[in-house]
Formats: structure tokens, C-alpha cells, sequence
């Protein structure tokens, strides 16, 4: 009998193990890209000092863009991705040149409305494209529906993809920042514009190009998001949940909004089987709130203050 | 040009300061208070949105045109007030006093954000205000006991002893009331020690404080002021609308309204009103606007967020005063003409307002 009994509380705690991976598991994913968006808003924090609430909507786009090249242009999907890729990239750079350059230097605020604009229209444009725009569509990759088992666990491939496909993005972009004259360069302007300026770097265009880059990364989270949740027109609005990433990593750092993305994830993916219904969608919050009480800076941030 | 001649001390403190504002603000208000009886009751409604839009604006005016402090979490005081009037009114309370609740509940709520948006500057406070905003909604959302969470709350007219508002007119009357009395609170407050102080936080934090002016203090007090009149706001809107769901007071609410205030003018108690008219006229001129366009774009559901984003960036690139900026240039081209310059309001670049430090 009591044997028997310990032999249950031994395949229960089992259980709850597998089931807490599981739940880990699904919440890196989630938290990888809220990391990659919010990886987005710390790059234009960094080159503009400006937060850009177009983000979210910039995803949305860069799905859209991959889903078009797929079934419209009928491209291979491992042309598509790339293509989508660029395509936004350079998208970011003509924003950066034609609505966000002419009013650099006015209060932060003006740039955050401009945003919040360039936002509004990307979501209106493509919700008016007829047909397409108000509909859900579901993006064909190679990898969809497969699951891989291990042991007690079930990781499907989207959660694989997404997590490796992070974890290469983020080497990439530390071997960028650390060894290419280009990263070194935008990490000289994040740091002092004018120092930067001097010494030979034309910061402008330094600029754009940082756009560019923040809305190919962009990109990569919404296709990487799409065979999970679908492409449509409001699957921006989880970059308002990309927020929270960058202020628990503190806003200023790249691999602060990665682990930032990563925390908001798992909590998000924990509240939601633990705690009663409702809390799934207000627990990053939560955690933001507590952690600009209890430390303004975030996780990574760097603690300074103006002197006069 | 006008030249004011000064031949009293009260002429300073006075309101309106020469015979053109007496005679326009007359005017004014000789309109609000006959257009019961000069517009038909569709516009008598349009306008009664004006007015309560307008208070909620001058809330936003105050803490974000005033104060520098901007809020992304703006609907969560104006869903406070909405469902403090609507649960009190509903249980028979009379409005007035249910009115001051919502005001002094959205207060609180303003003093518990504004907390710990002390310690943090810029960006930061948008973020603390946004996941206020978020918690509230949800909040509205799961307290289903009191707010009848998503399935609604139905709100009855405003009841004073055996007295009820139910016609249009008279819940026109009553908003414009408030409205007045919110203008002049805000005008007079400007005036004073306390709103000097908010226009000296929002041009240099550094050297309000070197000045000797407490920014908690006022910061928390800014916060809650700007808080209160959205709560007012609220509170009138829940009896306009009549059925108050959470989803009324989402982020999108809160984008509206800082929409509202930027268009309108940041910094100017103008711009509150002209941001207030803009924000109710224009979904009313893209749906005449869609008779013109062709079938494909004017029926697309996408049109109106396309059209206010347009028009935001439109606004922030080019007339980042806003409608009220507009009007001071038209304004300054008739006094001064033939002489008005062109770099006459020429904006300044700030880069040294930088918050980077090197």
C-alpha cells in the first residue's frame, strides 16, 4: 500500500517536472521573440534615442512580406525568408530617411507620436488590401505540425525554430557589434554621436542603417512568429508586450532585451497554468511595474545621472 | 497689431486681457448656450462628446503639455471615473456627488501611478503608465461583482433627488457646465505658483529643482490633477455612452487621447478643445470623405487608422504645435501683415536637451 503510494507521488512529481519543462520550454520561445522586438526597440534606443512604438507593426509586416513571397511570388521558403528579410530592412531604411530623419532633434516625445503614426498607417494599409488584409493566414514552412518527443516531453519544431533561430540571430549580431567596422561604428555613435562624428563616422547614415537593421530583426520575429499564431493585421500588438522585455533588461542594452524577452516569457507561460485566468496577460506588467519601483535601470542598465 | 495699454494693476491678473477676447469669448459663449435650440440633435450629441472629450483632454494637457510627463495609460483614469459614477449612480447615489467620487477615485489612482513615475524619467514613465493601463483594463475585465466584467455594465441617467436627465439638452447643459468649470480651474491654475512650477518641471527638471521646487511633490500632485479630470471626463462619458465595457478603456483609448492633445497643440488649453473637435469631427469627414473614393478603398476597414496616422505624421512633421500652432501663425500673419517672416516660429533643434549624458 505504501509502496504503492510513494511509487504514485514518485510518477506525479515526474509529471510536474516534465510538465514545468514544458512549460519553460514554451515560454522561451514566446520570450525569444518578445526579445527579438524588443532587441528592435533597444537598437533605435541606442542610435536615435527614441523609442519606437512602429515595432510591433514592423513585424506584422515583415510576416506579411514573407507570406507574400510565398504564395504570391510563389518563392521556396528558403528564398522567401531572406528576401522578406531585406525587403524589410530596406523598408527601415527609407523610413529612417524620409519620416524620422527631419524631425531628429526635437523632444523624444515628437518622434514617439511619429511613430505611433507610422504604426496606425502600416496597420491600415495592409488591413485594406482587399481580400488579404483582414484575414488570418497561416504561413506554409517546411517544419509545420512536426513535434519532437523526449522522454515525457513534446517540443514542437515552431518552438525549436524560434529558439534556435534566436540564439544564432543573437551570435550573429554579437560577432557584428564586437568585430565589423560597421558595428563597432554604431556602437562609437550610440555612445557619443558628436565624438563619433569626428572621428570620421557619418552618423546619419549610421542612423538608417540602424533602422534598417531593427526592422529586419523585426522581420525575423514575425516569421518566426507566424506559424504559431497566424499572420494578421493585430499580430503587431505583441510588440506592446515587447515593452516590458526591454525595460526589465534595461533599455539600453542588447543582450539585456534578450534576457528581459526571456523573463517576460517564462512568467507569462508560468501565470498562466499556475495562477488564476486573467493573470497570463497582465504578468509582464506586473513584473515591469515591480521592477521600475524596485530597480528603475533594469537588469543591465547602466546607472547615471546628468550632471549640470 | 494691438498695443495694451496698461493703466491698472488688475489688468494683469484678468482674464481676458483686451476687448477682442471679451467680444470673441462672448460670442462663444453665447453660441454653446443656444446651440440646444440652433443645431439639430445629432450635432447637439457630437458636441456633448466635445465637451467631455475636451475635459479629459484638459487633464492630458495639464500632466503632458504642462507638466512634460507623458501617459500611455490615460484611459485607465477615464475607465476609473466612468465605472465609479456608473456602480454609484446605479445604486441610486445623486450625480454630483458620484461626480466628485470618480474625480477623487481616479485621483488616488493618479497618486498610485504617479508614485513610482518619481523615480523614473522618460521612456520609463511611459512604460509604468502603460502597464498601469493594462492592469486596469484587465482589472475592469475579472472584477465582474462590480464592473459586470466584458458582458458590460448598462448606466442610468444622472438622477439629483426627483430630478432625471434624460433629454439630450440637458445632459448638453450639464457637461458644458463641468466643461467651463474645468477650463477655468486649469486657466486660473496655470496662473498660480503651483502651475508655474509644472511649466518649470516641464522646460528644465535640473533647474526647477535648483529653484527650490519639490518634484515629487508636484509631480505627484500634476498626476493626480491630470488624473482627476479624466476621471470627471470619465464619469460624463459613461452617461453618454450608456454601456461601459473594458475594452472602451483600452491602450488604443489612451493612444486616442494622447492623439488628441498633440494635434491639438501640446502646451496650450486651446489645444485641448481644437484636439477634442478633431478627434469627434474626423471620423465624420472620412465617412463623407468615402462617398468620393472609389468603392475598393473607401470601403477598406483600415481607412480611419490610415487616415489619423497620416494626419499624426503629417501634424508632428510639419506643425508640431499643432492645430493651435497653426492658428497663432495664421493669427500673427493678419496682425503683422505685410511683415510676418517666415523663420518667424522657426522651430529649435534641442539636441542639447538630450537625456544621453555624454
Amino acid at each position: 500500500m505504501s509502496k504503492q503510494r510513494v511509487n504514485m507521488t514518485r510518477k506525479n512529481q515526474e509529471e510536474t517536472g516534465v510538465q514545468l519543462l514544458q512549460l519553460l520550454i514554451s515560454g522561451v520561445a514566446q520570450g525569444c521573440i518578445y526579445g527579438l522586438i524588443a532587441l528592435g526597440f533597444v537598437l533605435i534606443y541606442k542610435a536615435t534615442e527614441t523609442v519606437s512604438f512602429a515595432q510591433g507593426d514592423l513585424m506584422m509586416v515583415g510576416a506579411f512580406s514573407g507570406l507574400a513571397a510565398m504564395t504570391l511570388l510563389g518563392f521556396p521558403f528558403w528564398i522567401a525568408v531572406p528576401a522578406a528579410i531585406v525587403a524589410m530592412g530596406i523598408f527601415g531604411v527609407l523610413l529612417e530617411r524620409l519620416v524620422i530623419r527631419p524631425i531628429l532633434g526635437q523632444p523624444a516625445f515628437s518622434i514617439v507620436m511619429l511613430t505611433i503614426g507610422v504604426g496606425y498607417v502600416l496597420r491600415g494599409l495592409i488591413t485594406m488590401i482587399p481580400d488579404v488584409g483582414t484575414d488570418t493566414h497561416t504561413m506554409p514552412v517546411p517544419y509545420a505540425g512536426e513535434v519532437l518527443r523526449l522522454g515525457g516531453l513534446v517540443i514542437a519544431a515552431e518552438q525549436m525554430v524560434v529558439i534556435g533561430a534566436t540564439g544564432i540571430l543573437c551570435l550573429g549580431l554579437f560577432a557584428m557589434f564586437k568585430y565589423s567596422k560597421l558595428g563597432i561604428a554604431m556602437q562609437a555613435a550610440s555612445q557619443n554621436q558628436l565624438a563619433a562624428y569626428y572621428m570620421g563616422i557619418p552618423v546619419k547614415r549610421i542612423n538608417g542603417l540602424v533602422w534598417g537593421l531593427a526592422a529586419g530583426v523585426a522581420a525575423v520575429a514575425g516569421l518566426l512568429l507566424a506559424p504559431i499564431t497566424f499572420v494578421h493585421a493585430n499580430m503587431g500588438f505583441i510588440g506592446l508586450k515587447a515593452f516590458p522585455a526591454a525595460v526589465v533588461g534595461g533599455f539600453g542594452s542588447l543582450p539585456g532585451a534578450i534576457v528581459g524577452g526571456l523573463v517576460i516569457g517564462i512568467v507569462e507561460s508560468l501565470s498562466g497554468f499556475y495562477l488564476p485566468e486573467g493573470f497570463k496577460d497582465i504578468a509582464p506588467y506586473i513584473v515591469v511595474l515591480l521592477m521600475l519601483v524596485l530597480k528603475p535601470n533594469g537588469l543591465f542598465g547602466e546607472k547615471l545621472r546628468k550632471k549640470v | 497689431m494691438r498695443f495694451i495699454f496698461k493703466t491698472e494693476y488688475n489688468q494683469d491678473i484678468t482674464l481676458a486681457k483686451h476687448g477682442g477676447h471679451v467680444f470673441w469669448y462672448s460670442l462663444l459663449a453665447i453660441f454653446l448656450v443656444l446651440a440646444p435650440w440652433a443645431l439639430p440633435e445629432y450635432w447637439l450629441a457630437q458636441m456633448t462628446f466635445v465637451l467631455i472629450y475636451a475635459v479629459v483632454g484638459l487633464g492630458l494637457m495639464l500632466l503632458a503639455g504642462f507638466t512634460g510627463l507623458f501617459s500611455l495609460g490615460h484611459a485607465a483614469f477615464l475607465g476609473v471615473g466612468a465605472y465609479t459614477q456608473a456602480v454609484m449612480v446605479n445604486a441610486g447615489v445623486p450625480f454630483p456627488l458620484a461626480l466628485v467620487c470618480a474625480g477623487v477615485f481616479s485621483a488616488i489612482a493618479g497618486v498610485i501611478v504617479g508614485l513610482p513615475a518619481l523615480r523614473v524619467k522618460g521612456i520609463y514613465l511611459g512604460m509604468a503608465t502603460l502597464a498601469f493601463g493594462f492592469i486596469v483594463e484587465e482589472g475592469m475585465a475579472r472584477w465582474e461583482s462590480v464592473t459586470g466584467g466584458n458582458a458590460g455594465l448598462m448606466v442610468t441617467y444622472p438622477k439629483l433627488g426627483g430630478w432625471t436627465l434624460d433629454s439630450t439638452e440637458e445632459f448638453y447643459f450639464l457637461c458644458l457646465l463641468v466643461t467651463v468649470g474645468a477650463t477655468l480651474a486649469i486657466v486660473n491654475l496655470l496662473r498660480s505658483s503651483t502651475g508655474r512650477a509644472f511649466v518649470a518641471i516641464r522646460d528644465s527638471e535640473i533647474s526647477a529643482q535648483s529653484m527650490g521646487i519639490h518634484l515629487a511633490r508636484y509631480k505627484t500632485l500634476s498626476f493626480a490633477l491630470s488624473a482627476a479630470l479624466a476621471g470627471i471626463g470619465g464619469a460624463l462619458y459613461a452617461h453618454k455612452i450608456q454601456f461601459l465595457s473594458p475594452e472602451q478603456f483600452s491602450i488604443i483609448q489612451s493612444i486616442d487621447l494622447l492623439l488628441m492633445v498633440v494635434i491639438g497643440g501640446l502646451g496650450s488649453i486651446h489645444g485641448a478643445f481644437l484636439g477634442a473637435i478633431f478627434l469627434i469631427v474626423m471620423p465624420q469627414l472620412i465617412a463623407l470623405g468615402k462617398d468620393f473614393l472609389p468603392a475598393a478603398i473607401g470601403g477598406a476597414a483600415g481607412l480611419q487608422g490610415t487616415v489619423y496616422g497620416m494626419v499624426l505624421i503629417a501634424f508632428v512633421l510639419f506643425e508640431p504645435m499643432g492645430l493651435y500652432g497653426r492658428w497663432l501663425k495664421v493669427r500673427t500673419w493678419f496682425q503683422l501683415f505685410p511683415f510676418y517672416r517666415r523663420g518667424l516660429f522657426k522651430r529649435q533643434k534641442s539636441f542639447q536637451k538630450s537625456d544621453r549624458l555624454k
